[in-house]
């Protein structure tokens, strides 16, 4: 029953203190906010998201292709708007 | 100790709050410290839990039959596996398990994701933890498991049908998998509450996802063979309310990993994925509510209890607000691209979509209905095997089908003069394995007939996808490195095919046989026949085991003996038939012999089916598990693409 008690104790000193940490390390942050993107980072990673979508859609239309799913007429339409796709989210992210 | 336990439960409900409410303030103030903490809270609700958990495990080791729960599951003469076992084998237990996976999904999700996407754990954590309270709650105020009372001499034991191996790691399994479907459920919420519409939530929660579904996945066929063995009736399978139930979210889970996908390569269907992911973590919600509510009548299910109104309110409270926020965010969610072809990979995944989500909504109609019956008429009426198995053809021959078009589709568009050069091989074997096994006789099934036929289609049209990738890639283990997430999906779509082969075989083609026999009579089922020989009784650990014995002929030549019986066990009174299965391997057949009746005077009610295939099931299941680590191995090349996108500046290096 000590035993119990003991351990119970043990286990809400421990959280208490786990939940403290933050505010124990940094007792007077000179920033607080949370991170957060600004709309420079979300613009960025949604160009970032859109070049590694065409990136990966030329690599998958170069390996259907190779593998006789995609016939040459479509891989010629298709592959330059991708091409033009990544070229523009790669001039975008500079 | 049961002190101990309550408090550690009071504990993690304190903590499991504080997440909630501080994470939430935290989110939304943007305060840095406060979210950490909430965070940190959800860790150390782990800890309290893990404490509460203990103190179960050794009351139950123990066999202190001063905890209400100890002695109501296990006995003395139970052995040390089984009384482990029984921590999930009740109803308070089997909580106590769902809060303790829940907080350590949340805390190692917490952990791994924090410093890569603060602002989107800081919305995730309160949705973790909010659930987390519930269970907490319950365990606190509804069903604790560690109610105490004046100590019996003995227990009332645990049920047979759950003293079987199997339920060492099927209910574990299923709480792995339902739980898991939690974390990908929080981190669309988060998403949605940080408003973010990048597909970062997509990417933190892609291997949980596996993960859940692969354990749900694997325990639904461990809990499949449990069946087949133990409960006695010479079936896998029942369409029970509670099988369904594991069944469901998990066919809501195989839709999200295939239209994610669509999402990741064209960034459409944003508002179906977080529809499917809603649907998913409800059904397994619903599934939780099913099991514990006893407003269904199942094997599994646990006895009428009060957790069941709760249960439906939260379920409820969580879809309501998890629909009013995807509704919410509906403007951001909208997709920028389209599809360019209804002949392509992308339409083939929208059409298993539609499939597997249809049936997983005709399941959840076949186990409402009695529930709405009951609430409408007054009197509950079930729908039966034909219902499940109509619309299992109806829509899982198309599922089976598509999974062998998908492969030889491109991406993006694909047009007839290529469609024919892929499909030929894959079709012609398809044909031909058609042809001979209408030859055979397989055409005594129809259903049966075709999903051989389709599944030859599908195991042809894979084998032809990895030998030209190979050729394309210049080497299998450079084509699988570098797609382990496709190339494992295929091995996932074999153990499908493996599955289907196994079922049809077993279902459609199978045999049965009843008779009254007594020693020295006989009697046919398929090509064996069975003399029943005697009958003897011996003493077990804490039961008595009766036992015929059978010799089996096929032919006239003796292939083997079995022994099929009843135990009876003493602390609990209860009886459980236990079947004998002989099994020839070369034909992957089984032969099952149940007793289901032994007289006094030892004529016993004999019944015999034979199985065909049936072990295809049971290989499925490894298939599926080896096809699942290749799609969860970890892709170094991919995780380096993925930090460089996501890298936002730490405070310090802002």
């Amino acid at each position: 029953m000590n035993g119990a008690l003991v351990i119970g104790a043990v286990v809400a000193v421990l959280a208490v203190v786990l939940v403290a940490v933050p505010f124990m390390r940094e007792p007077t942050a000179l920033d607080d906010t949370l991170a957060e993107p600004d709309e420079l980072e979300k613009r960025t990673l949604e160009l970032s998201e859109e070049r590694d979508r065409a990136l990966a859609a030329l690599k998958e239309l170069e390996f259907d292709h190779r593998t006789g799913k995609l016939s040459d007429d479509d891989y010629r339409e298709l592959v330059g708007g991708y091409r033009r796709r990544a070229a523009a989210a790669l001039r975008a992210l500079g | 100790m049961a002190e101990l336990g309550r408090a550690a439960l009071i504990v993690s409900l304190g903590l499991a709050l504080y997440a909630a409410l501080a994470g939430f303030w935290a989110a939304r103030t943007r305060k840095r410290r406060l979210a950490d903490s909430a965070g940190n809270a959800l860790l150390a609700a782990l800890g309290a839990t893990a404490v509460a958990a203990a103190v179960l495990l050794s009351a139950l080791i123990r066999h202190d039959f001063s905890f209400t729960y100890v002695a109501d599951h296990t006995s003395t003469e139970l052995p040390l596996g089984y009384s482990v076992s029984a921590f999930w084998g009740g109803q308070e237990g089997s909580l106590l398990l769902w809060l303790l996976v829940l907080t350590g999904y949340g805390a190692a999700a917490v952990l791994l994701n924090r410093r890569r996407a603060p602002d989107l754990v800081a919305w995730t954590v309160p949705v973790l933890a909010g659930i987390a309270s519930f269970f907490a709650f319950l365990l606190v105020a509804v069903a604790s498991p560690f109610a105490t009372q004046n100590a019996p001499a003995q227990g009332a034991g645990l049920n047979p049908s759950l003293q079987n191996p199997y339920m060492l790691a099927h209910p574990p399994l299923l709480y792995l998998g339902y739980v898991g479907l939690t974390v990908p459920f929080a981190f669309g919420m988060g998403a949605l509450l940080a408003g973010r519409t990048d597909e970062r939530w997509i990417v933190a929660t892609r291997r949980w996802t596996l993960f859940a579904w692969t354990a749900l996945g694997v325990g639904q066929l461990l809990g499949a063979h449990w069946a087949y063995v133990e409960v006695g009736w010479g079936g896998y399978y029942a369409w029970d309310p509670v099988e369904n139930a594991a069944l469901m979210p998990w066919l809501a889970a195989t839709a999200f990993l295939h239209s994610v996908m669509i999402q990741e390569k064209r960034g459409m269907l944003k508002v179906w994925n977080m529809l499917l992911v809603i649907l998913a973590f409800g059904l397994s919600l619903f599934g939780t509510f099913l099991t514990r509510s006893g407003v269904v009548n199942s094997i599994h299910s646990f006895t009428q209890s009060s957790i069941g109104p709760w249960f439906l309110g939260f379920i409820c409270a969580v879809v309501a607000f998890a629909l009013a926020l995807v509704f919410w965010r509906l403007p951001l969610l909208r997709s920028k691209t389209r599809l360019e072809s209804l002949v392509s990979r992308e339409a083939t995944f929208l059409y298993n979509n539609l499939l597997l989500v249809a049936l997983c909504l005709t399941i959840l109609w076949g186990v409402a209905f009695p529930i709405l019956s009951e609430l409408v008429k007054g009197e509950s009426r079930t729908v039966g095997r034909p219902y499940y198995d109509f619309f299992l053809r109806t829509f899982g021959l198309p599922l089976l089908l598509l999974m062998g078009i998908g492969p030889l589709v491109a991406w993006r568009r694909a047009s007839l003069r290529a469609l024919r050069r892929t499909f030929v091989w894959p079709a012609g074997v398809a044909v031909a394995v058609g042809i001979l096994l209408l030859a055979l006789g397989a055409g005594s099934s129809a259903p049966g007939l075709i999903a051989y036929t389709f599944s030859a289609f599908v195991l042809a049209s894979v084998t032809l996808e990895f030998v030209r990738g190979t050729r394309a890639a210049g080497s299998f283990t450079q084509l699988v490195s570098r797609n382990r997430r496709r190339y494992g999906g295929y091995v996932v779509h074999a153990a499908i095919v493996l599955l289907a082969v196994g079922i049809a075989g077993s279902s459609a083609y199978g045999s049965s046989s009843e008779r009254r026999l007594t020693p020295g009579q006989t009697m046919k089922v398929g090509r064996y026949t069975l003399a029943y020989r005697s009958v003897a009784q011996r003493r077990g650990p804490n039961d008595l085991e009766v036992r015929a014995a059978v010799d089996v002929y096929r032919g006239r030549t003796l292939i083997g003996h079995v022994h099929p019986g009843k135990n009876t066990y003493f602390a609990e009174q209860q009886v459980s038939n236990e079947m004998a299965i002989r099994t020839d391997w070369l034909r992957a057949e089984d032969l099952d012999v149940i007793t289901d009746q032994i007289d006094p005077n030892g004529t016993i009610y004999f019944k015999a089916l034979v199985k065909p295939l049936v072990n295809f099931i049971w290989l499925a299941g490894v298939v599926f598990l080896f096809g699942s680590v290749v799609a969860l191995w970890p892709d170094a090349r991919e995780q380096r693409r993925l930090v460089s996108r996501y890298a936002l500046p730490t405070p310090a290096e802002a």
